[in-house]
């Protein structure tokens, strides 16, 4: 195993009384997209502020490439950062910006000329070098952003929220456009968002953060099929909750009595966060089914549907289940010959019990 | 609603012309072929005009108003920078009430002050001078160049520092590449403000100027004889034109650091 890239450990953060990060653990690996997830104001852009040297934590250490930044300022630190407002100098032309960094570094002119050159190519903004920066737009500046921080090639790149000042199409466009630039340049990226889709299609691993604290660190897959609490789950797509409690444990299988589904066993590892404290259900809408004519299932369960709501592509039903209050959410593709039930019909739902997850 | 614009719009009318009337006046009888200031006007001359040319008191007079006008203008402005950086960009202890009683000197009456500073210059043993002239006018000028700076620092975005230092670059010359050709706007409508407001400055000139006068004490003086009447009004048309066309220019640079700047303050959400 290579040593991270970045090292933190037990990073805590005070801003007078109140606490913006505690007990930050975290090791991101040389060369992956790496991203900050969770609502505003948890702390991410604190995290991502305390990396680059913009904000100095209260407790804790923070390595980058196996050297401590304790006291190294944020000037002489091997990281870039791409502001949320993008901060292009805006009495500077494009040329001028992005040669900012390498006169600092007093890089001799001409290859300070080349280098600008091809990092004004690489973010596809080839002639627009002597453009007056106040004269683009929004994506424009975003590629300056991008241009003046990877010209360094430092050993890591910060982005806060690099893509919420875009508008939707450009931000798809400019996600995928990132993830290329990424495996491009080979540099370790560390993103922030609080876009659990952005996270997801953009991300190697992914950090889910709640209230300054990190809740669970994974691959997206992992983070979407196996989230360790309900409140990952919630965060991350969309999950139907179901009350439960624990009976009996026997070896690798846990009894459970679950709302609505009654008297259950499930294997341990569906317990995905520990069984400690497990005390609900979750399974995903795409994981239950509305059995058609003679459709069957391993399970199935009856259910009266209260809102229907129709995407195109697929249908989501709000179904009531027998001794639940609140309805749970299906979703079923719209396939070929499946009809699209009203509100107020009768329907089966069909489950399996290894599509649910014992939450805490 | 239509009655209510009417009445407004004379009120706005007579309102401008209480206010700029009597200064109109100054041209017209600067340019009167009479050596009596009164209507009706009897021919125009350029006589007045070529008065002050040849009037060797009224140069040094002029040449002393310069001096602290420029010295003022310097020292104020420098201050003014150092405040207002400090009062936007860092919080400290008591940051409101010392902003609160440096700004202050903007309302104090300018007559108060005059008497307080005469009493401390003479009472520590100075010699009133020009120098005297020039702390008085530095102290009534810095809270104006404050507040022209304090929005030209308040309006340049912080991250705008941050990234200069997160690219490899020194506070210090962070401060000289970015901040300062950002507020230089500021900076020069706040030299220019300064320079006016002391050029025209005539209650503390006159407390503590010693045996040399600026320009407005020296035209004070000169009223005392009629018939140097018609050349203080060519004076006053000259120094009139001059004040309004500084602050013209003040004006057009402030505009121009708001413009600046405010295009990087909606950046982020085009
Ligand atoms: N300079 C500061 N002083 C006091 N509180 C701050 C400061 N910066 C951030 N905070 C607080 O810390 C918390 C986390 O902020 P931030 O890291 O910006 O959140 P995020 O980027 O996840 O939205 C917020 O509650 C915010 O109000
Ligand atoms: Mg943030």
């Amino acid at each position: 195993m290579t040593q991270p890239i970045i090292r933190l450990s037990g990073l805590d953060k005070f801003y007078g009384d109140f606490q913006a990060l505690s007990q930050i653990n975290l090791d991101i690996k040389t060369g992956e997209f790496f991203s900050l997830l969770g609502p505003s104001g948890c702390g991410k852009t604190t995290l991502l502020r305390s990396i680059a040297g913009f904000e100095t934590s209260s407790a804790g250490s923070l390595h980058i490439d196996g050297q401590s930044m304790d006291g190294v300022p944020a000037n002489k630190r091997p990281t870039n950062m791409v502001f949320q407002s993008y901060a292009i100098f805006p009495h500077m032309s494009v040329a001028e910006n992005v040669a900012y960094g390498l006169k600092a570094r007093k890089l001799p002119k001409v290859e300070i000329k080349a280098r600008v050159a091809e990092a004004i190519d690489m973010v596809g903004l080839q002639g627009f070098d002597e453009r007056a920066s106040h004269a683009l737009s929004g994506g424009q500046r975003q590629r300056v952003a991008l241009a003046r921080a990877l010209v360094l090639k430092p050993r890591v790149l910060l982005l806060d929220e690099p893509l919420s000042a875009l508008d939707k199409k450009l931000r798809e466009q400019m996600q995928s456009e990132l993830r290329r630039l990424q495996r491009a340049v080979g540099i370790t990226f560390v993103l922030v968002t609080h876009d659990q889709e952005e996270a997801l299609t953009m991300s190697d691993r992914i950090a889910v953060m709640f209230d300054g604290k990190i809740e669970q660190v994974a691959s997206p897959q992992i983070l979407y099929g196996k989230p360790s609490t309900r409140k990952v789950a919630a965060f991350i797509g969309m999950m139907n909750f179901l009350d439960a409690k624990i009976m009996t444990t026997s070896g690798d299988n846990v009894e459970v009595e679950v709302q609505s589904l009654g008297k259950l066993t499930l294997p341990l590892k569906q317990a995905t966060g520990g069984l400690d404290g497990c005390n609900s259900v979750g399974v995903r809408p795409e994981m239950l089914t509305i059995l058609m004519g003679s459709q069957t299932s391993e399970r199935e369960i009856e259910a009266e549907v209260t809102e229907v709501s129709y995407y195109g592509d697929m249908t989501y039903y709000d179904v009531k289940l027998p001794a639940k209050e609140d309805p749970i959410t299906v979703s079923m593709r719209n396939t070929a010959g499946r009809k699209v039930l009203e509100v107020g019909a009768k329907a089966r739902v069909g489950w399996s019990t290894s599509s649910l997850l014992l939450l805490k | 609603m239509r009655g209510k614009s009417r009445f407004f719009n004379w009120f706005i009318g007579f309102f401008l012309l209480f206010l700029y009337a009597p200064a109109i006046l100054l041209p017209v009888f600067a340019f009167n072929a009479s050596s009596i200031v009164s209507f009706p006007l009897t021919g125009f001359t350029t006589e007045w005009f070529s008065v002050l040319l040849t009037n060797g008191t009224l140069h040094v007079a002029a040449r002393n108003s310069l001096l602290i006008a420029i010295t003022t203008a310097i020292f104020s402005t420098l201050l003014a920078v150092l405040a207002a950086r400090a009062s936007t960009r860092f919080s400290f202890f008591g940051r409101r009430s010392i902003m609160g009683f440096v700004m202050l000197p903007m309302v104090l009456p300018e007559i108060i002050i005059g008497v307080s500073l005469l009493v401390v210059i003479i009472q520590m043993g100075f010699e009133l001078s020009l120098w005297s002239i020039t702390m008085g006018h530095i102290l009534i000028c810095t809270p104006f160049c404050i507040a022209i700076l304090s929005s030209a620092f308040m309006n340049l975005d912080k991250s705008l520092e941050e990234a200069s230092f997160d690219l490899g670059q020194t506070r210090w010359n962070t401060f000289w590449l970015v901040i300062f050709p950002l507020v230089m706007p500021g900076i020069v409508a706040s030299l220019l403000i300064a320079f006016t407001i002391s050029l025209d400055e005539f209650i503390i000139a006159f407390f503590l100027a010693g045996t040399e006068p600026t320009l407005p004490v020296y035209i004070w003086g000169q009223l005392r004889f009629p018939a140097k009447l018609p050349s203080l009004m060519a004076l006053g048309t000259v120094l009139l034109f001059v004040s309004i066309g500084l602050l013209l220019i003040a004006d057009y640079f402030r505009r121009r650091g708001i413009r600046k700047t405010g295009i990087e303050n909606t950046g982020g959400f085009l």
